[in-house]
């Protein structure tokens, strides 16, 4: 098996050579058991399977190659055999029992989910990922992770980078050797959230909760992407899990405390329409320019309209907020008030109210904190 | 067939006596109104061949179309919700618009002349299964230019991705609906002509083995249609008339529409295979000029997979989050397939075993469906073990697997059957050089397309994504130039199809040494517009 994994690499790598990176053809090395046991169980079956389909096809070429009329071979009239019929019946039968025993152990293992040491819930959006510390050390921690890959590198105006579309701005991060169980849910449409190295895979489904759970063995960065379309961003919403040691991870539970401390906004402040609109900016970067684009043009395919010359934008003030707090029913636009502040609401929106020619009015968060029900 | 078939008392092509028939008309109007009002079984059957075979070539143009898009990382030629609307439409178009008639093309043709009957039960019934498709893909179609265009849900239209579409989400929902009224038409005719114009003495167990997989797909139609239309319908009011049956917050479930649509999913797969197995079991023993070999266990076997593929639904589904019971008995279901599969193909194998064996086109294509169909098979059976499939799930490698099975196993079925009785329904042979340099390039094309994508999958490039990191862009190419050749080489067969048409050589009334049902040893080439008014007598 060594032999020819090696082999096939090599002869992988010299057809890749003229590609800038390495080319991948088989799993990612197994980060946890269960990736372990998973990688195990499909060379068995692959073996397995390569001996019948050699054995099936070497019968089937062996009468091509000697039971051709032109070479004067006179066909045989035989048309059942019991026995034989019989025997290839219940030969596979009993190969699939013997198969049938391991896989059921990994299957039950697989499934249990319980006695955890750290419980986190990742909740789908249209197109990025929500994080929930909800049990465990780092308790409380919560934050959004979104792609980090910029549009210029997908639109081919830059060279891709090391990580490209597999690299987000918040990645992540669990400590060595601990059973986290992972609560998924969405708050939209089916995600699913997966990262090969673990060997975890969960659908994340509207409005259920649902389960997996991994521990991991190395520590390291783990990228993964959401794997059940969800809509127009789908190949741009990845996942990328950073596995670290007891020590840095309490250090790190230790850095977010202070950081979401910090970062909390005081809800009270006025703040001046320049750094409004340049904090804005940056929000409607993360969460917007999919759908209603950098120019604010829209997207009639995603239903959203323009922002650009929008009466509905730099109308009256509570109608923005409400959409955004609220979100538009059977559409991308989502509910944006579990994920966003009352300052980013009101910095996206001041944003877009004086933008692409557009002249209106700043909104202060605590017009948005007013419109909250 | 387990019985030759012999036939004294009938000389051959009787059927030219009854062409002039006495008092009533027989012979179809001329033009384009013989084709819109035809109830010949005939007629019909080239209608469904040529319509699947444009719906071959647009979903291949939107094969091509993805495959342009993925010839590199980055996005060049599309943006990506067009890319959704590519792959759904394929999916669509490709199950419903080529795959599906096409087969039903083959049972027309052919199962009023393999079993001795004059035509199809319902002739009108007929006529209309066969103009509702043309309707129904103009709708699939149109959403392409409605506000919002096609549907971007992939061709399972998941809930509730499904409510954020736009109008062309509606033409697609009933386009189904249409196409399923099609099916289920067609099927109830298949039936009924099965179990009630067969020749005399020709008892169920004479017939032809294609006769067989299409009693029992017809079967397996009428039962899961229906519950297609149902999970679209419902889509369609939790869309416009305020339910919620996919929607948690007014108490329903987007799992539900998921267990609904495999419901119908799984039995479809079948749907797809069943007639294309039962043309492999023509071909094989003609070109063996070996009966086949296990007459009874093919059909035993063909009935257990019907009956198991409507209660293997949810291996679809191991990872939205079901019991462990429910995993595994999934899983020891999905496993027992591969029991009455592995019989069927060892009894190919052993029909071929000491047979007297020739490699013409027909021939060539069945054993290209049987190497690669096993192929697929074998995959299907890595991708029924949870844990191996909870890493495998919509990633490329099940887009392989299913294209190994659909491709390499219906599509490639259908090429067989096409060269393999198109000198009957024509009276010409096709060019037999052409056709071998068909069905070489189709399989080297297909396999560059679809065996790379093993090891994309399995390196965990998830399917349904426009854009990728360079680590898959070897494999990507590879694809990608494979699916551009794939395309050219179907110009080819059109070409050849035309070709025998218009010019091919005349074709004698049974072409293939080892070929033994009715068609070839009761019918002369062509046959004539109406066949076997009296029925032969089968000893």
């Amino acid at each position: 098996m060594k032999g020819l994994v090696s082999l096939i690499t090599g002869l992988a790598a010299v057809a890749a050579s003229g590609t800038a990176h390495a080319v991948a053809w088989y799993f990612q090395s197994p980060a946890s058991k269960m990736a372990q046991e998973i990688d195990w169980l499909h060379q068995v079956i692959m073996w397995i399977i390569v001996v019948i389909f050699v054995g099936v096809f070497g019968f089937m070429f062996y009468a091509c190659w000697a039971h051709r009329k032109s070479v004067g071979h006179k066909a045989a009239q035989f048309h059942e055999n019991t026995t034989v019929e019989l025997l290839w019946t219940v030969i596979p039968a009993l190969i699939l029992i013997v198969i049938a025993i391991p896989v059921t152990k990994v299957v039950i293992s697989q499934k249990d989910t319980s006695a955890p040491d750290l419980t986190i819930k990742v909740t789908g959006y249209q197109w990025k990922w929500g994080y929930d510390y909800l049990r465990g050390e780092g308790e409380g921690i919560s934050f959004v992770s979104t792609l980090a890959t910029p549009r210029d590198q997908v639109e081919g105006k830059a060279p891709k980078g090391e990580h490209y579309l597999l690299e987000v701005d918040n990645e992540l991060v669990v400590p060595i050797g601990k059973k986290v169980r992972i609560i998924t849910t969405a708050a939209d449409v089916v995600h699913a959230w997966w990262i090969p190295a673990m060997g975890a895979k969960q659908d994340a489904i509207p409005g259920f909760l649902r389960d997996t759970w991994f521990r991991a063995e190395t520590p390291g960065t783990y990228r993964g992407q959401c794997v059940e379309l969800c809509g127009k961003e789908h190949g741009f919403m990845p996942i990328v899990l950073r596995v670290v040691s007891a020590e840095d991870y309490s250090k790190w539970v230790g850095e977010q405390k202070k950081a979401l401390a910090a970062a909390a906004d005081d809800p009270g402040k006025t703040w001046d329409l320049k750094e409004l609109v340049a904090r804005g900016e940056k929000v409607y970067a993360a969460n917007c320019v999919a759908c209603h684009q950098a120019s604010g043009q829209g997207m009639p395919a995603m239903k959203a309209p323009a922002l650009a010359n929008s009466k509905f934008i730099t109308g009256p003030e509570a109608a923005p907020i409400d959409t955004v707090l609220n979100g538009r029913p059977n559409t991308a636009m989502q509910a944006f008030k579990g994920q966003l502040s009352d300052t980013d609401i009101a910095a996206v929106i001041t944003y877009t109210r004086n933008s692409w020619g557009n002249k209106a009015t700043d909104v202060q968060p605590a017009e948005v904190k007013a419109r909250r029900k | 067939m387990s019985a030759v078939v012999h036939d004294h008392d009938h000389p051959h092509g009787h059927g030219h006596d009854h062409a002039h028939g006495h008092d009533h008309h027989h012979g179809p109007y001329g033009g384009v109104m013989r084709w819109i009002t035809t109830t010949n079984h005939k007629d019909i059957g080239t209608l469904y061949l040529w319509f699947s075979f444009i719906m071959f070539s647009i979903g291949g143009l939107m094969a091509v179309g993805i495959r342009l898009e993925l010839f590199s990382p980055g996005l060049q030629v599309m943006d990506p919700d067009f890319f959704n609307q590519l792959t759904t439409m394929h999916g669509l178009i490709m199950v419903f618009g080529a795959i599906m008639p096409v087969f039903v093309g083959f049972a027309n043709w052919q199962i009023p002349m393999m079993i001795g009957a004059p035509d199809m039960a319902f002739a009108r019934l007929n006529n209309w299964s066969f103009w509702l498709l043309p309707f129904a893909a103009a709708l699939l179609v149109l959403s392409f230019f409605m506000p919002g265009g096609a549907p971007g849900v992939g061709w399972t239209l998941y809930a509730p991705l499904t409510v954020q579409m736009g109008i062309g989400m509606d033409l697609t929902i009933f386009a189904v609906h249409i196409l399923g009224m099609s099916s289920i038409l067609g099927s109830i005719n298949i039936i009924t002509t099965i179990l009630n114009m067969r020749a005399p003495g020709m008892t169920l167990m004479k017939m032809p083995l294609f006769v067989w997989t299409w009693l029992i797909t017809a079967y397996l139609l009428v039962a899961a249609m229906p519950v297609l239309a149902g999970a679209v319908t419902m889509t369609l009011t939790d869309r416009h008339f305020g339910t919620t049956f996919f929607n948690a917050a007014g108490g329903g479930d987007p799992v539900l529409y998921q267990h609904i649509f495999w419901f119908f999913g799984h039995p479809e797969v079948y749907i797809i295979a069943l007639p294309g197995f039962g043309v492999i079991s023509q071909v094989i023993p003609a070109f063996s000029r070996k009966p086949l070999f296990g007459y009874a266990s093919m059909v035993y076997a063909t009935a257990a997979i019907a009956i198991i593929s409507f209660i293997v639904w949810a291996h679809h589904m191991y990872t939205v989050g079901m019991p462990v019971t429910g995993q595994l008995f999934f899983m020891y279901a999905t496993m027992l397939v591969a029991v009455p599969t592995g019989v069927k193909v060892f009894n190919w194998v052993a029909t071929m075993w000491k047979g007297s064996l020739t490699f013409e086109t027909p021939m060539l294509f069945a054993l290209g469906f049987l190497f690669m169909f096993t192929l697929g098979g074998f995959t299907g059976l890595v991708l029924a073990i949870v844990p191996i499939d909870i890493q495998m799930h919509d990633t490329y490698y099940v887009v392989a697997h299913f294209h190994y099975v659909m491709v390499a196993g219906a599509l490639f079925a259908a090429f067989a059957g096409v060269y393999f009785w198109l000198p009957k329904w024509t009276g010409r042979m096709y060019n037999e050089t052409l056709g071998q340099i068909h069905f070489w390039l189709t399989l080297i094309f297909f396999n560059m397309i679809f065996f790379v994508q093993h090891f994309l999958g399995m390196a965990g490039m998830p399917r349904r994504i426009p854009d990728y990191h360079p680590m898959f862009e070897l494999w990507n190419k590879i694809s990608s130039l494979g699916a551009f050749g794939m395309g050219l080489a179907q110009l080819l067969f059109l070409y050849i199809v035309v070709k025998t048409i218009r010019s091919g050589e005349p074709a004698p009334q049974r072409p293939w040494e080892g070929a033994d049902s009715l068609e070839w040893t009761h019918l002369p080439t062509p046959p004539p517009y109406h066949t076997f008014e009296t029925q032969p007598v089968i000893k």
